[in-house]
């Protein structure tokens, strides 16, 4: 039982963290329409930024912080150079445009940090358990993440649905001329937008280095289950993202866990031994494939489109 | 009035002659290597030109076209692996391998449009990628290697390395010509209607869905042929020949090149290939300017090499 919640927590963990990257990708969609590939190579950024300044502050903290900030510029300045161009192009000029970023900033990783990974050792503080409640150890570090995203979706509700900027926002989503023509520098606005979302991948690479190494190429596996998330959840939708995230952290998490030995009940020992894994790894490409088959705007589609 | 000199013309008819006389030159000189590396380029070239039959002329953004690479090779290397050597079974069952994925994939995703198809084709193909890395059977991860390649009636032989090069170069024009026919049939014109606008051809009364699915069927079967030759050439199939920056690859030479134009995916396939083996001499880092190079592409030159070759050409008085 004890195993069943801890997963539970470890799928949760996980859908926030794509939460995370999903909610800049679906903002960036929705409101500039482009299909950004290069989001992971900024949840990447975001981590190695995050590995280097803790080495340098020896501060974990303030390392997080600076790096933040360092992909936040980075992303307005990528808006700025590139992502300016793209907007109005169609959507194969997105693809290709953005996945040329990504072998640039692949390279450019490499040659600035060299081919092997780094790691960012956890403070003490967080290298411990908690007691969720009596006689459950839980990772201090991922409760850690589940509190921090919580406190972020909740910071970005508050944000899209509370204020002057969110509500310029969600008008951008729903109706860019008429924003424009309201005398809305949509520009900045845009800048605004991108470099939000970056910082947001920023965050997500960061917060998922300790648990794994920092490496090239760690984006884009991560950035294809993000594109899932906001395909399930109806592109341009923040709320969307959000149920999307927690289902396909949820989905992938038991079904690594339980999956084989539900086959095993079913199929022989050596046939679910190979089948298991492949099966649980499609598990999410399948309810990505069944949603889209029945509902083809996703779950929750934003208006107006 | 034809023009004196057209310059894409003879650029094309250079490339095409060159192709065809290349096996004569390396084994002049010896040149084992370059042959290899063009074997490769005509293979991608072949996976090249049956996307943009989709992506170029049918509008159909497939961001999930090596998994039929993927699909043929491995039917092939598992045909191999369980002792099927003869290429009369392998290659039509990678053929219609691939025609059935495709055909299920394409009834499914066709039902969505823009974003969602693109998303909806790169789903599939991951989850191709996923089987193919949970085959423990043959190989998982690590791929299957095959120790003999496809066997045919002598004097056919594929481990030839100059005969199995005019065999990738032959079939190519052949899809080439393929693609070319079709496009400029009636079934092409509907499809290419239905890129321009759907809605419309569907009021004048064509089913364009099941035109579409045709089409998309074509194209897979055509990749999965590339796949088998593939599988053929390297004798060695993996699951990353179908991950999603492979897809990633393909679109790029078919965009290089020059989309919905004959000759453009052989273009775009020989310049991407020759580009990186050329800068990954000069620079280890050489996907530091590939990647500009192909924003460049994106923003200013939306017709690709053939684009601008028609440009030049046009320019050229007569």
């Amino acid at each position: 039982m004890t195993l069943f919640i801890e997963q539970c927590l470890n799928g949760l963990q996980f859908g926030l963290l794509l939460f995370l990257l999903a909610a800049g990708l679906t903002l960036v969609f929705g409101i500039m329409d482009l299909v950004n590939l290069a989001h992971g190579s900024l949840y990447m950024v975001g981590a190695y930024f995050a590995a280097t300044f803790a080495a340098w502050t020896h501060s974990f903290v303030l390392g997080a912080i600076l790096a933040l900030g360092a992909t936040l510029v980075v992303g307005m300045a990528v808006e700025v150079i590139v992502m300016r161009r793209l907007y109005g192009r169609d959507h194969l000029d997105h693809v290709l445009g953005t996945f040329g970023l990504i072998l640039f900033f692949d390279e450019s990783v490499r040659l600035i940090w060299g081919p092997e990974g780094l790691s960012l050792p956890l403070p003490s503080w967080l290298n411990t358990s908690v007691q969720i409640f009596p006689g459950f150890p839980y990772s201090a570090y991922r409760f850690s993440i589940i509190v921090v995203s919580l406190a972020v979706a909740a910071l970005l509700y508050v944000v899209v649905m509370r204020t002057r900027i969110g509500m310029l926002i969600r008008a951008g989503a729903s109706n860019r001329e008429m924003v424009g023509a309201l005398g809305v520098n949509i520009k900045l606005l845009y800048t605004l937008v991108f470099g939000l979302g970056a910082a947001l991948a920023g965050l997500a690479g960061l917060m998922q280095a300790p648990i794994l190494t920092v490496q090239i190429g760690m984006g884009e596996s991560i950035l294809i289950l993000a594109f899932v998330v906001t395909v399930i959840g109806g592109i341009g939708s923040i709320r969307g993202a959000f149920v999307a995230a927690i289902l396909v952290g949820f989905i992938d998490t038991l079904g690594r866990s339980y999956l084989p030995d539900l086959m095993r009940m079913l199929l022989s020992k050596e046939a679910a031994a190979s089948a298991a894994p492949a099966l649980s790894s499609m598990l999410i490409y399948l309810l990505m494939a069944v949603v889209l088959v029945v509902k083809p705007e996703g779950l929750f589609s934003a208006g107006g489109k | 009035m034809t023009p004196a000199f057209d310059l894409r013309r003879t650029a094309i008819a250079v490339l095409l002659a060159a192709l065809v006389l290349l096996p004569v030159y390396t084994g002049l000189s010896g040149n084992l290597f370059l042959l290899t590396l063009f074997t490769r380029i005509l293979i991608l070239a072949l996976a090249a030109v049956s996307l943009n039959l989709i992506l170029g002329y049918g509008g159909m953004m497939s961001f999930g076209h090596a998994a039929y690479l993927g699909i043929g090779g491995y039917a092939v290397g598992i045909l191999a692996h369980e002792g099927v050597v003869s290429g009369f079974v392998q290659w039509p069952v990678a053929l219609a391998v691939s025609a059935l994925f495709a055909f299920v994939i394409g009834a499914l995703s066709l039902r969505t449009r823009g974003v969602y198809f693109i998303m909806i084709t790169l789903a599939f193909a991951q989850m191709a990628y996923y089987v193919a890395a949970g085959l423990a059977r043959y190989g998982g991860d690590d791929g299957l290697t095959i120790y003999k390649r496809s066997q045919f009636l002598a004097p056919l032989n594929l481990s030839n390395k100059t005969q199995f090069y005019y065999v990738c170069l032959a079939l190519l024009f052949a899809a080439i010509y393929l693609v070319w026919r079709l496009t400029n049939s009636r079934f092409g014109m509907v499809v290419q209607g239905s890129r321009s606008n759907d809605l419309r051809m569907r009021a004048i009364g064509f089913p364009t869905f099941r035109y579409r699915l045709v089409c998309f069927v074509i194209a897979g079967t055509l990749c999965g042929l590339a796949g088998a030759l593939l599988a053929n050439h390297t004798e060695y199939v993996s699951p990353a020949m179908m991950y999603w920056t492979r897809s990633g690859d393909l679109i790029i030479m078919v965009v290089l090149g020059g989309m919905a134009s004959p000759f453009g995916p052989l273009i775009g396939a020989v310049a991407l290939l020759v580009f990186e083996e050329v800068l990954s001499g000069i620079t280890e880092y050489w996907q530091i300017i590939l990647g500009p190079m192909l924003l460049l592409v994106v923003l200013f030159a939306r017709g690709g090499i053939d684009g601008l070759l028609r440009l030049a050409s046009r320019k050229v008085p007569t």
